[in-house]
């Protein structure tokens, strides 16, 4: 089995509104899989079917080839959006607490506990309440709650809200030490920058409806639009520019480098070849920058979701 | 039900653990009992203090005899000095009032005649004290008006004690009586103070979860059904160890105190207690009966009685508790609780009114009969009715309608709660609630 989940045909609805409508979605065994779309889309619906939170009203999901059933929530580790602990609770009993209810036998949860909390350097922290750390230091605690289980599956929403960008890294470089442990990682967020990084597959979800799923280089390729950014040294920049706009769809770039010159973004047609573009190029001046335009996650998201509605 | 016991466990140990519920065991007991002994020191103090009261008699009926010192008044005949020279005297300050008898044609007119003045408004107890004394002597003249002996009247007097059996055979007393009003009593003000305080207690919890957002965690690893049933379970647990506590600590307390300071508890509990069951309570003073008390004790179906408390008391606390938890659920913070408080309590006020109300009179009336039979007043009234003996058919119907709405308002909860610990923001109305209770799963 390839798939860790597989969603088929997904609708969840509360009362007149259709929270989710005919969702598909496929999550391969070992990837971080980026589930996008804006406020209200649908996303945190869908997540709480995954963890069995609601129940959908039509529709299957398959978890590692068998229907989801609720023994799997030992499996599955989920850090919500809206998320928190007790907050006159020492940290250690509700950590303990958190991974029995999820399955670990009291001793177990406690040795796994004190790997988490030395490696994280937090094991003063054990008898304080959470009322007393800070936000970034409880949100530690709530990170090794998600994890400490070794779930197959994990789920987060937003997981770096709260932390500062040392430990956003931190948590960034856990998620990948989890993954190239086996865990397969949902990830749902709005910073895209993040899931450049990290993302190798992402869906995105709109008004209920999933309009976008697969590889993050193939969606890449597919959204590209052949435009190229050109830096160009020449001694009559107006007359080749003159030149270029007859060829080409051409528009002013900015963008550094060193000498100056013609700085443009040239799209070129469809099934057009570069090195045709390239070659004119070197033929009118010293060429110092020819680089893809290559849309980024957020490029993607925004156009996709304008083109939904 | 392993994680089911692991909740109930950690809303136990938190309950127990909070400080405000240590302070709450242990000081409460101390406050009850030191309030209580305060209240019958004080009483204790105002019976010692002898008022001094005198009286001016125009019409020269009443004698001295009249008028014997009881313990906390002492009479002295001022007849002499006048009610207008008295007045004085009583108005300076040297006795607390004065007691004037005119002279009248009838005894009937004199009856009517009679006044008392004083500085400070008198107590209601001294003025029918002092009726009485002048009642029963126009009375006594009245008679001999009628040329009826005296002696006659007195030989004439006869008490009748009528005894009361059951169809079983068993003799039963006004004092058994008394005793089976208080322990209904007792049984139903309990389960209300329970309710009361326990249901709010899961519904704080509820509130608690939701506002710290640890609440869609935990649903991650359990059913909102299961985390819900802990809750009351946990908090139920915690609240009967809290009575036990009490319990016994009040039972010491009293020891105590009573030995220390001296004040009878017997005493204490009849100054509670009404007239006409005051007779009752000296009844149990009296050491002759107290083999007959025990036996009466003995003679009650303790077991029944023990074990129907238990169902109803767990039964009441499980309907309701789980509704609190609804409304916790529903809601983001205390303060918008209220708009939904009021259906609840409304029927346990109702029930501990008919209970006190009806029962005590007549414990197998219409109007007690349908509460006990009613859910959501059952367990408070039929917890009052059963040491009167209620008949089986009767208990049958109430204890399955109460399981069967037990579990359906629990089902009913967990629908709201299900859907209300993952609602924020919103003030929910009870359109809501509904539309709630019809989302699926």
């Amino acid at each position: 089995m390839d798939n860790l989940l597989e969603i088929k045909n997904l609708v969840k609805t509360y009362g007149d509104y259709t929270a989710l409508n005919n969702v598909s979605l496929t999550i391969p065994k070992g990837s971080v899989y980026g589930l996008l779309g804006p406020n209200g889309a649908g996303k945190t619906s869908l997540i709480r079917i995954i963890n069995q939170i609601t129940m959908q009203d039509a529709g299957e999901v398959y978890f590692d080839g068998k229907l989801l059933a609720p023994d799997d929530v030992a499996h599955i580790g989920y850090l919500p959006e809206e998320r928190g602990l007790y907050k006159s609770m020492k940290v250690g009993e509700q950590a303990l607490y958190l991974a029995q209810l999820k399955g670990l036998s009291k001793s177990e949860a406690k040795k796994r506990l004190k790997y988490w909390f030395d490696k994280f350097d937090i094991s003063a922290w054990w008898n304080k309440k959470i009322e007393e750390l800070s936000k970034g230091m409880a949100q530690k605690v709530q990170f090794i709650v998600t994890v400490m289980h070794k779930p197959k599956l994990l789920i987060f929403d937003e997981p770096f809200s709260g932390f500062d960008p040392i430990n956003a890294q931190l948590i960034a470089n856990e998620i990948l030490q989890l993954r190239a442990e086996g865990a397969t990682i949902i990830f749902s967020t709005h910073r895209m920058e993040s899931v450049e990084e990290m993302c190798d597959y992402i869906a995105l979800i709109d008004q209920s409806n999933k309009i976008l799923e697969g590889k993050l280089e193939g969606i890449k390729r597919a959204f590209r639009t052949n435009t190229f950014q050109v830096g160009l040294a020449t001694s009559n920049p107006k007359e080749v520019e003159a030149k270029l706009k007859q060829l080409f769809t051409v528009s002013p770039a900015d963008f550094r480098i060193i000498n100056e010159g013609l700085k443009l973004n040239i799209a070129l047609k469809k099934g057009e070849n570069p090195n045709e573009l390239l070659s004119f190029l070197t033929s009118q001046g010293q060429v110092q920058h020819f680089v893809e335009l290559v849309p980024d996650a957020n490029e993607i998201f925004i156009k996709a979701v304008n083109k939904n509605s | 039900m392993r994680k089911l016991k692991i909740i109930i466990h950690r809303e136990f140990i938190a309950k127990v653990k909070n400080k405000s519920f240590l302070i709450m065991t242990f000081l409460s007991p101390v406050i009850m009992v030191v309030m209580g002994g305060l209240v019958v020191f004080l009483m204790k103090k105002n019976d010692e203090k002898v008022k001094e009261i005198v009286y001016v008699d125009a019409s020269g009926l009443f004698t001295k005899e009249n008028f014997k010192d009881s313990k906390t008044v002492k009479y002295q005949d001022y007849t002499q000095l006048g009610i207008t020279e008295t007045k004085k005297k009583v108005a300076k300050g040297d006795f607390y009032g004065v007691l004037y008898i005119p002279k009248k044609g009838s005894l009937e007119l004199l009856a009517k005649s009679i006044a008392f003045y004083s500085k400070d408004s008198p107590g209601m107890s001294l003025i029918k004290g002092l009726e009485a004394r002048v009642e029963t002597h126009l009375r006594n003249l009245k008679l001999t008006q009628f040329e009826i002996d005296l002696m006659h009247i007195k030989a004439s007097e006869i008490t009748s004690d009528i005894k009361m059996f059951n169809f079983s055979g068993e003799e039963s007393s006004k004092l058994i009586n008394g005793l089976k009003i208080a322990v209904g009593a007792i049984a139903g003000y309990l389960l209300m103070m329970f309710v009361m305080i326990y249901g709010t207690s899961v519904m704080r919890s509820v509130i608690e979860e939701k506002t710290s957002r640890i609440v869609e965690i935990i649903v991650s690893s359990v059913k909102p059904f299961q985390l819900m049933l802990g809750k009351i379970i946990g908090n139920a647990s915690a609240g009967l160890l809290q009575f036990f506590i009490w319990g016994i600590l009040l039972f010491v307390i009293s020891l105590i105190i009573s030995a220390v300071f001296g004040v009878d508890m017997v005493e204490m509990q009849a100054s509670k207690i009404p007239e006409d069951q005051l007779n009752v309570a000296k009844e149990a003073a009296n050491p002759d009966k107290l083999q007959l008390i025990f036996q009466e004790i003995a003679r009650l179906p303790i077991l029944k009685l023990f074990l129907l408390f238990i169902f109803y008391f767990l039964g009441g606390f499980f309907l309701y508790s789980s509704l609190f938890a609804a409304v916790g659920a529903a809601v983001d913070n205390e303060t918008d609780t209220q708009q939904f408080m009021l259906p609840i309590i409304a029927p346990l006020i109702l029930g501990l009114y008919v209970g006190f109300a009806t029962v005590m009179n007549d414990p197998h009336g219409p109007i007690a009969t349908i509460c006990s039979i009613i859910p959501f007043t059952s367990p408070i009234v039929m917890l009052m009715r059963v040491p009167f003996g209620v008949s089986w058919y009767e208990l049958g119907i109430s204890m399955a309608l109460l399981i069967v709405t037990f579990v359906f308002m629990v089902w009913l909860a967990a629908k709201i709660y299900r859907v209300g610990i993952l609602m924020y923001g919103k003030k929910p109305t009870y359109k809501d609630l509904y539309k709630w209770i019809k989302y699926k799963g």
